[in-house]
């Protein structure tokens, strides 16, 4: 695999396939767009394979390494690289891909190929994002990737999709400028340089370090998103389209997790421990206070939408616990969540595709014309609500068994999120998918499809695999984050 | 007498555009009925002098006219694209112009005397040069603003314009009067150095900056002294304020780094303050106020207002990198400011002015690709990657930083979020809505064209950034 950019293949690929898929043009070619579209995906997960089959386990620092001269102006440079935590991202997005361009394959009508293009676009990237270590071309990536979610979210939205899309744009802009604020003072300080890998050597002052610490928190703390500036996601979540949805979930919000792994924590440390107080607060907050109130919601999609911050308040506990088990169980909970809440996302589109509604209330009863889906929707529920044998418990015992090492009763809360979790999931499911049949729209579903049951299949193996057997996860996570351990507990005053 | 011959070589571009402003308007006079005659002979013009000055390109700094006329890097490098900036308007312009009875021989005339004027400007190194230079870019632009007699926005337009714009002039020319006072000399450099000496009353001198400070925040549209721009902007015809959105723009960021940065950098101390003021009141006012606007054209120029403030951001800094970085600024703002109103120029038609923002609900069904064009345009003014306004604002931002304003790169930065809305509204009017008006969008191949290069250009240079930053950055260094 010498030789070949992989890195850059798997950036630039989808967003060539988008843009070739853009060219097919009015919905009259919608079927080429589709297979362009398909294609473009299939080929981005396969070179993305060599990025775990070719990854050296033993190795901490980055690899795939690309570093060329891009703006001599500012000594900005066109510098990728993966590590342990970072190539799995890559490989989860290129794999979400693929199951977004299937699961809308039927399902959207009009403008396809604008449709296709956006989220081959925004797959590329992403796995930018997850690549880059120069700052700015971080931010270039993580910027541009904004563009095609406002579209996704407005144009295939539903009915308050501006307001919804509007809202999701504004607030990632506000934290991302300040985030570049840091940027340009890290060059400054660094004495002119962009380096990521550089910056997590310069030596800065408690102070430096905390504001610097809370320009990047701004910029994560909301993609996480975090309590309280969470409240863009439930809006993003129920007005996107089911595909939408699904990056939003299964990627998007790893990327502010990543954030803090990338940055806040190596380039910060001292503030990091300082401030873990105060992040493993706001981090509990969210498993147990929006684990509450996803228990009374009405809408499937926003009750998905406020699982997902609660789960992410998990991974963030973990990141700020310092701790190896903390720590893996945090990136595990961000794979597992990615399928987990994916499918979900998938669960409840074929269900909206059939009856044009997310109520829990009108529906009832599903499980008695659609076995095949109870199944799938059964398994998945189970994995968000954290049961063993699914990807959803390894992770979150991890984190428990981590945060137990530092605080009892830190662990304590955010073990309550395995009851409320099971309790919002399941009682959701049980009035979705149990009892007798609600009403004459149920009477009439149909069972999924074979294309819905390949993607939901897809996504059932990857819970189930990785429930049962985490260690090729764990495994090449390993040694970076160990290193990073290692880095962290260092000070740089 | 015995009067040496002054070197014509450095002013050749500029004795060309003048000779060939009077040839057209004997020619037009001629051939009254086809005006393709002119239209063609001006762009030809503006190519020959893009010719003229590429192949005298001065990479040192040369003066003649008894020094009052300077020929560098700088001076060079704005003129050509200032050259490129008028032939674009001038296309974009066409169409809309023939329809509207302004596709008139003086039109080409004006817009060649506007230009002399600004490149006198780019090219002064003596105040009152400058100020000639200013004045008969001006006094085109008024007559360009109110060449539309019927439209009474127009001709209110222009009075406005041309009053403010007195007004203004007089605040200059009394500052650097003042400034003479002081320093005894007019030439850029001299009042360099006897500032740098010192001068016997620091207060004329301050007093002089203040004028020629308040001057020049007229003449850039920074806040307070905007008043004119948004009345201008909306009341003049769309190819006008297309005009005298851009190049106008190259001339004016010339004359600050003539007076302020060349003249006065010995006050650098003093006129900081008085930028970072300007700075952040064209921002917070242009911003705020952009997002009540339903015309897309005043919408445009309170995004105007906050742009100004944004580049001056890289001024305030005082520092050579700054400069280029507000140069780059200024050459990408040019750029987008085309592309914009390009594309109010493309979806206006006989008897219909595309300048409301409900003109572009729906445009992305009405045509994808101008839909996509003008989205890159307002994610570019908005300032995000991957386009190049997004390194224009890195660039200012970068150079206020290093000079160590963080607490005004912070609230600059803050103020861009307010400025991504308007633009955002843009981008959902285009994309997100139904369209109200279902008439196909027509347009000659060479506008079509040309706005195409100009959208992928905000792109293309949004990947490549590098060759036109290095450029700026050479042209700035080669000259101050």
């Amino acid at each position: 695999m010498q030789g070949i950019p992989l890195l850059s293949l798997v950036t630039w690929l989808p967003i060539a396939a988008g843009v070739l898929a853009l060219a097919t043009g009015s919905d009259r070619n919608a079927n080429y767009a589709r297979i362009v579209a398909l294609i473009g995906a299939l080929t981005g997960f396969v070179v993305a394979i060599p990025l775990y089959t070719a990854f050296d386990t033993m190795e901490a620092g980055m690899q795939f390494v690309e570093r060329k001269n891009w703006i001599e102006a500012f000594n900005i440079h066109y510098y990728l690289g993966v590590d342990g935590i970072s190539t799995l991202f890559v490989l989860l997005n290129s794999f979400t891909t693929v199951l977004v361009v299937i699961a809308g394959w039927k399902v959207i009508e009009k403008k396809v190929a604008q449709y296709m293009a956006a989220f081959l676009i925004m797959s590329g990237l992403m796995n930018g994002v997850f690549a880059a270590l120069d700052g700015v071309l971080f931010y270039v990536f993580w910027e541009a990737m904004l563009i095609p979610m406002f579209l996704i979210i407005g144009i295939w939205g539903g009915p308050n999709r501006v307001y919804a899309s509007i809202k999701f744009f504004l607030y990632t802009l506000l934290g991302s400028l300040l985030m570049l604020v840091a940027f340009l003072y890290l060059y400054n300080r660094s004495g002119g340089s962009f380096s990521i890998l550089e910056y997590h050597h310069l030596p800065l002052t408690m102070a430096e370090q905390v504001l610097i610490f809370f320009a990047f928190f701004t910029a994560f703390a909301v993609k996480v998103p975090m309590w309280p500036v969470h409240t863009w996601l439930p809006d993003a979540h129920v007005e996107a389209p089911t595909g939408g949805s699904v990056v939003l979930a299964a990627i998007m919000l790893k990327i502010g997790a990543y954030g803090f792994l990338r940055f806040s924590l190596p380039i910060a440390p001292d503030a990091s421990h300082y401030l873990a107080g105060f992040m493993i607060t706001l981090s509990l907050i969210a498993v147990v206070y929006i684990g509450l109130v996803a228990l009374v919601q009405a809408d499937m999609k926003k009750l998905i939408a406020y699982s997902s911050i609660s789960h992410m308040g998990f991974v963030t506990l973990g990141i700020f616990l310092f701790n190896a088990f903390g720590l893996e169980g945090a990136l595990v909970q961000m794979i597992s969540h990615g399928f987990v809440a994916g499918a979900l996302f998938l669960c409840v589109g074929v269900l909206y595709d059939r009856m044009h509604s997310r109520q829990i209330a009108d529906y009832g009863g599903v499980a008695n014309k659609m076995p095949v889906f109870a199944a799938f929707f059964m398994l998945f529920a189970m994995a968000n609500s954290g049961l063993p044998a699914t990807s959803g418990f390894v992770g979150e015992f991890m984190v428990i068994m981590g945060t137990i090492k530092v605080n009892f009763w830190y662990a304590f809360l955010a073990a309550s999120t395995l009851i409320f979790g099971a309790a919002y999931t399941l009682w959701m499911f049980k009035r979705v998918m149990f009892g007798a049949v609600a009403n004459a729209h149920v009477e009439e579903l149909s069972d999924i499809s074979p294309r819905e049951f390949l993607v939901l299949a897809l996504l059932a193996l990857a819970v189930l695999g990785m429930g049962l057997y985490p260690l090729p996860v764990t495994e090449v996570m390993h040694a970076s984050v160990n290193n990073l351990l290692h880095h962290v507990a260092q000070s740089k005053l | 007498m015995n009067i040496a011959m002054p070197n014509l070589l450095p002013v050749l571009p500029e004795i060309f555009v003048l000779a060939m402003a009077c040839v057209i308007l004997l020619v037009d006079l001629g051939v009254k009925q086809n005006r393709f005659i002119a239209y063609a002979l001006t762009q030809m013009t503006l190519l020959f002098a893009a010719w003229l000055t590429l192949s005298d390109f001065h990479s040192q700094v040369e003066f003649t006219f008894s020094h009052m006329f300077v020929a560098d890097a700088l001076s060079d490098t704005l003129k050509l694209m200032t050259y490129v900036a008028v032939s674009v308007t001038l296309v974009y312009g066409r169409a809309y112009n023939g329809l509207r009875g302004l596709y008139r021989g003086e039109f080409f005339v004006l817009a060649l005397f506007a230009m002399l004027g600004m490149m006198v400007m780019i090219s002064a190194n003596h105040f009152l040069v400058l100020y000639l230079g200013l004045e008969l870019m001006s006094l085109a632009l008024y007559a360009m603003v109110a060449m539309r007699r019927d439209s009474p926005q127009a001709t209110e337009a222009a009075m406005k314009y041309f009053i403010l714009g007195a007004l203004a002039s007089g605040l200059l020319l009394y500052g650097m009067s003042l400034i003479y006072g002081a320093t005894g000399s007019l030439y850029n450099n001299e009042v360099a150095l006897a500032v740098m000496q010192g001068v016997e009353s620091k207060a004329l001198l301050s007093m002089g900056l203040v004028f020629v400070v308040a001057g020049l925040a007229f003449k850039l549209g920074a806040a307070p002294f905007h008043m004119w721009v948004p009345d201008v902007y909306h009341g003049a015809p769309t190819a006008v304020t297309l005009f005298l959105g851009t190049a106008p723009k190259l001339a004016a960021f010339a004359f600050v780094m003539r007076l302020l940065i060349e003249g006065l950098q010995g006050l650098v101390a003093d006129w900081q303050g008085m930028l970072v003021v300007l700075s952040v009141v064209s921002m917070l006012v242009g911003n705020l106020t952009a997002i009540a606007q339903t015309n897309l054209k005043r919408m445009l120029a309170y995004s105007t207002i906050s742009h100004m403030g944004f580049m001056l951001l890289g001024i305030l800094s005082g520092a050579l990198s700054g400069y280029g970085a507000s140069m780059f600024y200024m050459v990408t703002y040019v750029l987008m400011t085309l592309g914009a109103f390009g594309m109010i120029l493309l979806l206006s038609r006989r008897g219909f002015e595309a300048e409301h923002l409900n003109d572009f609900k729906g445009l992305n069904q009405r045509s994808p690709w101008h839909a996509f064009l003008m989205l890159l345009v307002m994610f570019s003014l908005a300032g995000v990657p991957p386009t190049v306004g997004f390194y224009a604002k890195l660039a200012v931002l970068q150079a206020a930083l290093q000079a160590g304003f963080v607490g005004l790169v912070v609230v600059a930065v803050l103020l861009s979020v307010v400025g991504a809305f308007y633009y955002l509204r843009i981008v959902k009017l285009m994309y997100f809505d139904e369209p109200l008006d279902q008439n196909p969008i027509k347009a000659e191949a060479d506008m079509q064209l040309l706005l195409s290069a100009n959208g992928l250009g905000i792109l293309l240079l949004g990947i490549m950034p590098q060759p036109l930053m290095a450029l700026c950055i050479y042209s700035i260094q080669h000259s101050l």
